[in-house]
Order: structure tokens, then C-alpha cells, then sequence
């Protein structure tokens, strides 16, 4: 691509408010989940037992009235039953009661919980099975609720994002890498060669690939890099056509021919006058591929062939939240929406960049 | 014509033994087979059951087995559904994947077409940036999360239509599936309609005919049948793939299609559900590409000539 042309791509860019709109919400989207989950105050895999599908919202949790029911959990898993629980601001003061002496060392279930702090012993009584103590509430915020094990959607959904976008941009890369080769070649050959690779892609557009994607997937344990693997082998195919297109355009042009006559090779005219000058719409196909591999990424994570627990991706989180949709509605709302609103933005970008991009213009 | 059929039927024959070689040797190379169960069989039975299935002799003798008994029709035995072979379970799939796919189809072309061509003939406008935006969130928004939504705001919610279930085929039944399958192909014809339209429009011979004062709907006519062929270009491979079901739409809504047989059989290594699957899809591609081209052909007299 040459200067004048990036300089006046960027110009066109700057006038396309939409495609701005959505190239900001990008970066947005990224760098929240690359720095969020720090932020959040909640490890992405950590479980609160006693907040299992708290909806969205500001309340800090334990509300007062979860107090009691989540000691009354925790005092069971103690083997102390709970006789009198006086709140006072965020602090709570426990009287237990056991059949045996109370082993000092159940008080670790409390500050494991998530939601109180270490306790602290103000009375004991002499047989050692009556016991006084006072707990520190630690206040929780879930600005999108928890799931049904109770894991901050949150910090999970900015987890599941950076897994998705990674492969979103790996594989657009490697599909990138593959149709550019592919199509350059081709294009330069020209001739049988050319007639020949284009046959071979003709009867590789025809096979049901999401089947070979699946079958490998299936037969061979999906792992994140198979999953990869799988996409791009999957997405390099319209990259291709492009890049022999535009290859065609350029190579009887002028500035290609005088490369030739300076005694150029042929895999350095490729390389260095006819792929750069590819570039524009390539860019612009290939933004327009990452949507594509991030939603195929989520219909087989879906499907429970792509990430696989504990990792976590939009589509894992989006099949976990389509199963609880009637009791935990946030929990396809939220990484849904994560999901919609990237695919949204990368749409409008690769549009926006086609016509930024593109020479005729 | 007639030449053009047979042309590109020998042209596809190549591509379907690539298909059949493929995932017969692919799903084979696959570790397990379709008679590990949790309590494994004894060996003699599972000898037996292996010669019985033919599963003891050389693979390239097998798959040669396969490609005759495919020759005759026969897509052999199902491994998982006993006593059912996989011609049964297609007869009795195929036509409730093919009825949700042939109305989603048609709902896609109607509301694409529509609003991709409201889009065009008003570039620039409000209903052009509204149609824009509905149609990127149409395509963005995965089907297995318009599903369970739809479910729940029009099944539970408003409580009007079923959460799910085939019922013989009740037109109520049919209403969400159908909408489910058919929007994100809505979106993607009304954004292929609005580009190639828009070109369309400013050619010259649509400016002649603006000048000799024809009717907008003679204009339309004319322009659109030009700017119809980029979409009849998708449409070959969006039937193949709305005929033979959806995993996700006929999961999610309790349906007894075709759609569910491929990964159901794979995790299952149903060696000859597998392979009918894709056999099946892939002649669908074919077909319905065959039938796009003929479609191209009558709206473009130039692909008739050098056909």
C-alpha cells in the first residue's frame, strides 16, 4: 500500500464517524479484557458459594438479609449451629453452639467464603463448646450478577472475551497468511498453475468444511489450538480469491514490469511490489474475517466442542447462560452481549476500512 | 441447457469422492468405534458384532463396500439407532429440517430483498442507515442466542406461541424456529441486495430510462433484475445448508430434523450416519448450486452464451 493511499485512507477514515464509533468501542472491549479482570476484584475462576445467581446491579453483597442464611450454610459445614446473629454495620457477632469442644480450626471456612473475614474469639466458655465471635463482612459488588456456581459474570465475561478475541485475531491471522500466499502465487503464475490452484479451491469451496471441523474436533479432543487450527483452515479460502484478483489487476502494470526488467526474482516482486499493494483490501477482508472466526469459535464452543472448561470462552458462557435463561436471564444477557456488540464494531470497521481503502475511490 | 446440467455434473463428481474419501479415512483414523460402551462387551461378541457390520476387513475393502452400496442408494445401517438404516432416518428427518428450511428461506429472500432495496433506493437516508443497523445486528447475533430468547419473551413471557416441539408440523409450532433460522440470512441478502442494487442505480442505462420518464416500478424491474444476481450467486450453498437442518435451531426447540444426526453421530462414531450426513450435504450443494446457476442463467442472457 502505498503512502499517498494509507494518507487518504486515513483521511476517509477520520470523516466515517461510525466506523470510528466502532473502532474505539474495540479498543474499549480490549483493553478491558486484557487489564479488567484485575480490576473487577474478582479472580475470574474464584466461587462464592453463598451469591449463586445474584442479578446485575450496584447492591453490595451479602445484602442484611443474605447474612444469615449464608452463616447458616457455613455453620453446617462447621458443625456448630448457630444460636444468635447480631449485624452491627459490617461487622456480625456469632454466638455457636456444638455437641463437642468447637475446633477453632473451622473458623478457615469463613474468610474462604469470600464474604466474611477472619473471625475473632471474644468469649469462650469453659467446656469449649459455646463460643462468641466476631466476623468482618466483606461487601462484594456484581455489576452483572454471578452464575450459577457463583463466579463474578463480570470478571468471567472479560475472561471468556480475551480467549475469544485471541482466537478471532490468530486465526484471521493465519487464514490471512495462507490466502495471501495462495492467491499471490496463483495470480503471478498465471496460466495452468493458475487454472490449476483455482480448480483445487473451486472443489475446496464445495466441501462441507464445518463437518471436517467438527470431526476433527470431536475425534481428536478439542483444545484451544486444534480449535484454531481448525478456523483458519476453514476461512483461508475467500482471502485467496481475493489476493489472486488483485494480483491479476497489478501484474501487467508498469511499475511491475520495470521490477521484472531490474532482473527482479519473481518471489521478490511478489513480495515486494505486488502483495504490498494488495494490502488495502486484504486489510479490509481480513477485519471483516475475525467477526466471522470469533461466531464460528462460539457455535462450537456451543456445540461443547471448542474451549473447553476450565478455560472459557463468549460462546461457552453463552451455552452455560441459554441453559439457565429462565432462572438467570443475565447469564446469556451479559457475555451475549459482549459477543454482539464486538461482532457489531468489527463489522463496521471492515466496512469502513473496505471504502477507506479502496483505490478506486 | 441441458449440456450446462450435464457439465456441471461431471464437473462434481470429482468433489464428491474428495468428499466421501475424506471423511470415510478422517472418521476412521478417529480413535473409538461405535460398539465402546461404558461396560465394554466381551471380545467374542464384539468380534461378531465387528464381522456382522463388516468392520473386521481391510479398510480400503471397507470403503470400497461403501462406495458400491452408495452407487445402489444405500447409506448402509445406522450403528447407534439399531434396526434403522440411515435412508430411514433421513426419511424421516429430512422432511421437517427441509419444511423449516424451505420457509426460512422464503422469509429470508422476502425481507432481504424488501429492505435491501428500500436501503438502496434511499442511499444516504434514514431507512438506509436503520435497515444498515438491523441488518448488523441480524448478523451478529448468533442463532443459539435469538433462540432461547425468543423462547422466553414468546413462549413463556406473552405465552403465544410453543417453547419448542414438532406437533405433526403445526404452523404455530414452526413460527419460532423459522424466524430463528431465517433472520441472520435476512440481514445478509438485505445488505447484498442494498450494495448491488446501489450500483445498479447509477449506471447509465437506469439514467436513460429515469430521462425517458418510465414508472419507478418499470425501473425497479430492470434494476433489480441485474442487481439479483450476486444474491442468486449465495443462494446454492445458504439452501443446501437451510435444507439439511440446524444443530442448534432443532436442539434448542426440541425438533426431530436431519440437523442433529451429524454431531450427534460423530460423538457417537456412527461411522454410516456420519458419512450419510455429509453425502447428503454435499449432493444438496450441488444441486442447489446447479439450480442458482440456472436461476443466473435466465436473468443474464451473457452467462447463457457462454455457457
Amino acid at each position: 500500500m502505498s503512502a499517498a493511499l494509507a494518507g487518504l485512507a486515513r483521511r476517509r477514515l477520520a470523516r466515517d464517524r461510525p466506523a470510528l464509533a466502532a473502532l474505539a468501542s474495540l479498543v474499549l472491549i480490549a483493553l478491558a479484557c486484557l487489564i479488567g479482570p484485575l480490576l473487577t476484584g474478582h479472580p475470574p475462576e474464584r466461587i462464592y458459594p453463598d451469591v449463586v445467581r445474584v442479578a446485575p446491579g450496584l447492591a453490595a453483597h451479602p445484602r442484611p438479609d443474605e447474612v444469615r442464611p449464608a452463616l447458616q450454610r457455613l455453620a453446617f459445614r462447621m458443625r456448630v449451629s448457630l444460636e444468635e446473629v447480631v449485624q452491627d454495620g459490617d461487622r456480625v457477632r456469632l454466638t455457636l453452639t456444638a455437641q463437642k469442644p468447637i475446633d477453632l480450626r473451622a473458623f478457615r471456612l469463613l474468610p474462604r467464603s469470600g464474604l466474611f473475614g477472619a473471625a475473632a474469639v471474644r468469649e469462650r466458655s469453659a467446656d469449649g463448646r459455646r463460643l462468641v465471635a466476631e466476623v468482618p463482612i466483606r461487601k462484594r459488588i456484581f455489576l452483572l450478577g454471578t452464575d450459577a456456581l457463583g463466579r463474578d459474570l463480570l470478571s468471567r465475561c472479560l475472561a471468556a472475551g480475551q480467549v475469544s478475541l485471541l482466537i478471532g485475531l490468530t486465526a484471521a491471522l493465519a487464514a490471512l497468511l495462507i490466502g495471501v500466499a495462495y492467491g499471490a502465487v496463483s495470480g503471478m503464475a498465471g496460466g495452468r498453475v493458475d487454472a490449476l490452484m483455482m480448480r483445487l479451491l473451486d472443489i475446496l469451496y464445495a466441501l462441507p468444511f464445518v463437518f471436517f471441523v467438527i470431526m476433527l474436533l470431536v475425534f481428536f479432543r478439542a483444545g484451544l489450538w486444534l480449535v484454531l487450527v481448525a478456523v483458519a483452515a476453514v476461512e483461508w479460502l475467500d482471502m485467496a480469491r481475493i489476493v489472486r484478483t488483485q494480483t491479476l489487476s497489478l501484474k501487467g502494470r508498469d511499475f511491475v514490469r520495470a521490477a521484472y526488467a531490474l532482473g527482479l526474482s519473481t518471489e521478490s516482486v511478489i513480495a515486494r511490489h505486488v502483495v504490498p499493494n494488495t494490502l488495502g483490501p486484504i486489510i479490509a477482508a481480513a477485519t471483516l474475517l475475525v467477526p466471522r472466526v470469533i461466531l464460528l469459535e462460539s457455535f462450537l464452543s456451543f456445540l461443547g466442542l471448542g474451549v473447553q472448561e476450565p478455560e472459557t470462552s463468549w460462546g461457552v458462557l453463552i451455552a452455560e447462560g441459554s441453559r439457565a435463561i429462565e432462572s438467570a436471564p443475565w447469564m446469556l444477557a451479559a457475555p451475549a452481549g459482549f459477543l454482539v456488540v464486538t461482532l457489531v464494531a468489527l463489522n463496521r470497521l471492515g466496512d469502513g476500512l473496505g471504502e477507506a481503502l479502496d483505490p478506486r475511490l | 441447457m441441458i449440456a450446462l446440467i450435464a457439465r456441471r455434473i461431471a464437473q462434481s463428481l470429482p468433489t464428491l469422492f474428495l468428499v466421501v474419501a475424506g471423511s470415510f479415512f478422517l472418521i476412521r483414523l478417529a480413535p473409538g468405534g461405535p460398539f465402546d460402551l461404558e461396560r465394554p462387551l466381551p471380545p467374542a461378541a464384539m468380534e461378531n458384532l465387528r464381522r456382522v457390520y463388516g468392520l473386521d476387513q481391510p479398510l480400503i475393502v471397507q470403503f470400497g463396500h461403501y462406495l458400491l452400496s452408495l452407487l445402489r442408494g444405500d447409506l448402509g445401517p445406522s450403528f447407534t439407532f439399531r434396526d434403522l438404516t440411515v435412508t430411514d432416518l433421513f426419511a424421516r428427518g429430512l422432511p421437517v429440517s427441509a419444511t423449516l428450511g424451505s420457509l426460512a428461506l422464503v422469509l429470508a429472500l422476502a425481507l432481504g430483498l424488501l429492505f435491501g432495496s428500500l436501503a438502496a433506493s434511499d442511499r444516504g437516508g434514514i431507512a438506509d442507515r436503520l435497515v444498515g443497523l438491523a441488518a448488523s445486528l441480524g448478523l451478529a447475533v448468533p442463532s443459539f442466542v435469538t433462540a432461547p430468547l425468543f423462547q422466553i419473551v414468546f413462549g413463556l413471557g406473552l405465552a403465544w406461541l410453543p417453547v419448542g416441539g414438532w406437533a405433526d408440523g403445526n404452523p404455530r409450532n414452526l413460527v419460532l424456529p423459522v424466524l430463528t433460522l431465517a433472520l441472520p440470512h435476512a440481514a445478509g441478502i438485505a445488505r447484498l441486495t442494498r450494495a448491488s442494487l446501489g450500483e445498479v442505480l447509477i449506471q447509465p442505462h437506469i439514467r436513460t430510462q429515469r430521462a425517458m420518464g418510465l414508472s419507478r416500478a418499470r425501473i425497479a424491474r430492470h434494476a433489480l433484475r441485474g442487481a439479483l444476481l450476486p444474491v442468486v450467486a449465495t443462494l446454492g450453498p445458504l439452501a443446501a445448508g437451510l435444507m439439511t437442518g440446524s444443530v442448534v435451531v432443532e436442539t434448542i426447540f426440541g425438533l426431530p430434523g436431519i440437523g442433529r444426526y451429524f454431531v450427534e453421530g460423530a460423538l457417537n462414531r456412527d461411522y454410516t450416519l456420519v458419512m450419510g450426513t455429509v453425502v447428503l450435504v454435499a449432493v444438496m450443494v450441488i444441486v442447489f448450486n446447479l439450480i442458482a446457476d440456472l436461476i443466473a442463467a435466465a436473468l443474464d442472457p451473457r452467462l447463457r452464451l457462454s455457457a
